[in-house]
């Protein structure tokens, strides 16, 4: 009959009882990413301080799932130190939700301006939490407050531009 | 008059016992699952998951009760109520320990030692087909009758492999009572245990227990994946939870008689030497907790096999029950009978 047969699965399964097991404590440990993975947007700014954005909407019209609303605005008088052209986004709006997280708003960028992160958007409990505004998406302006991304910047990864 | 209060408390312990380890495998099936799939099971609830089964009974309770619109409101609750209190009720005449003295009586550390103790126990694991059986008519869907009358199809035939096996150490005992089963294996220092006796009848014993219990490979009337819930599918909440844990007491219930039958109850090697030498109550307790670790031994042992072995099919259970077991039980039967004969 089968009994042999049962008695062998039975010893790999009870092998498997006393392996050591693969499972990871999230959020106490995590994994890896590698450093091309896409995750949270982040609106980058030059050495100066000023936001590269320019509110071309390029980004906006590559992105698959139109997720990314823009309202442009004129740069004013004194406001050069902030913006690098005088044309920048007064709202930039990503609504995670409908995001897929394919990095073309990343590739379409002609201005260095939108990167994505390694890091993953946390979850909530409403639906309006999860667009992002402009405000949550730009990095600060001080030193420590720049998120990396040299290991993605165009132009580093051979045969690019 | 003490007589009554003492079984009185023995059944509330019992009754105590029985929802705890039941509770308690549940928690233990899903680590085992984990630990033989690679992973680690839950282990967030309390520490190492230990406040699992707390968590799981608090939202089995608060889950809203959802009664199909035109299924039969009486069956429809008596079905895992009778589930529950036949899974209860064979606890009743299992020995959990040697007889002990209390206020100069001699008692028996058994609920009730009838002398067709062997029978009583199949009566009320046949009773337990109701269970399912109501369940599933009440419930007024086609896939949970289809589950149902498998389940008691498969009930009904494994029954009497079980029955044949259980003649054929009726014949070596000489007795039905389950107190005097277990009593007669403490030759050999605690060690004549039945399995020597009868390997055969174990091994038979063993598998139609897994198909009383529903149990894989033979789970079919609950089987996820071809009836999405089989006969417990419109059950929600604490009836669902019923029928839930009427199957893990049939379980922890299903070891404790085959370690009663088959491998010797609360006996364990040298116990006469222990006995000598220690207290009555003490020595109560000790073969009290060896019985208790032959059971979760076997808990573990169905824990084991279900994760290890794919379903039966149905034709393939029938002839498994009917062509394979019957005859070889019957076999067994004529064995028996022919060293025991041959030995007088």
């Amino acid at each position: 009959m089968y009994i042999p047969a049962i008695l062998a699965g039975l010893r790999v399964t009870l092998y498997h009882f006393f392996k050591k097991k693969v499972t990871v404590q999230y959020p106490e440990q995590t994994r890896e990413h590698s450093q091309y993975f896409r995750g949270r947007h982040v609106l980058k700014r030059d050495e100066e301080g000023r936001e590269n954005c320019t509110a071309c909407g390029l980004c906006a019209v590559a992105c698959p799932a139109e997720a990314i609303t823009i309202v442009a605005e004129e740069r004013k008088k004194g406001e050069e130190n902030l913006y690098r052209e005088e044309k920048y986004a007064a709202e930039y709006n990503i609504n995670m939700l409908r995001c897929i997280f394919c990095g073309l708003c990343e590739e379409a960028c002609p201005k260095d301006a939108i990167y994505l992160t390694t890091t993953i958007s946390t979850s909530d409990y409403h639906r309006d939490q999860f667009i992002y505004t402009k405000d949550m998406l730009v990095e600060g302006i001080q030193d420590v407050d720049r998120i990396d991304i040299s290991s993605r910047r165009k132009g580093v990864r051979e045969g690019a531009m | 008059m003490e007589l009554i209060i003492f079984k009185i408390c023995l059944v509330l312990v019992l009754f105590l016992l029985s929802i705890t380890i039941a509770a308690y495998s549940t928690f233990s099936e899903r680590k085992v699952a984990a630990f033989m799939q690679d992973r680690i099971g839950p282990n967030r609830a309390g520490p190492f998951g230990i406040l699992q089964p707390v968590a799981d009974g608090i939202k089995m309770i608060m889950k809203e009760e959802i009664m199909p619109a035109d299924s039969n409101k009486l069956l429809f609750i008596l079905g895992p109520a009778i589930s529950m209190i036949t899974a209860l009720m064979t606890s009743a005449v299992i020995p959990w320990g040697p007889d002990i003295t209390i206020g100069g009586q001699k008692v028996q550390l058994q609920v009730a030692d009838i002398n067709v103790g062997i029978l009583y126990i199949m009566g009320v694991l046949s009773l337990g087909v109701y269970g399912i059986m109501i369940g599933g008519w009440a419930s007024n869907n086609k896939f949970a009758l289809l589950g149902a009358v498998r389940a008691s199809t498969q009930m009904i035939s494994y029954e009497l492999a079980m029955g044949m096996s259980i003649v054929a150490i009726i014949m070596t005992t000489g007795s039905l009572s389950l107190g005097n089963m277990v009593e007669g294996q403490d030759g050999w220092h605690g060690m004549a245990w039945n399995i020597f006796l009868q390997p055969l009848g174990f091994l038979i014993f063993l598998i139609c227990a897994f198909a009383e219990t529903n149990r894989t490979p033979f789970d079919l009337p609950e089987s996820e994946t071809e009836l999405i819930g089989g006969y417990h599918t419109e059950y929600s909440s604490m009836k669902l939870g019923f029928y839930l844990f009427a199957e893990y007491i049939n379980m922890f219930l299903s070891s404790a008689v085959i370690t009663c039958l088959y491998f010797g109850g609360y006996n364990f090697p040298y116990m006469d030497i222990v006995q000598a030498n220690t207290g009555e109550i003490l020595f109560a307790l000790i073969c009290f907790g060896v019985f208790l670790s032959k059971i979760i031994f076997f808990i573990f042992f169905f824990m084991w096999v279900r994760w290890t072995i794919p379903r039966f099919r149905f034709d393939q259970l029938m002839n498994l029950g009917w062509k394979v077991l019957l005859p070889l039980s019957i076999v067994n039967m004529l064995i028996t009978g022919a060293v025991i004969l041959y030995n007088q």
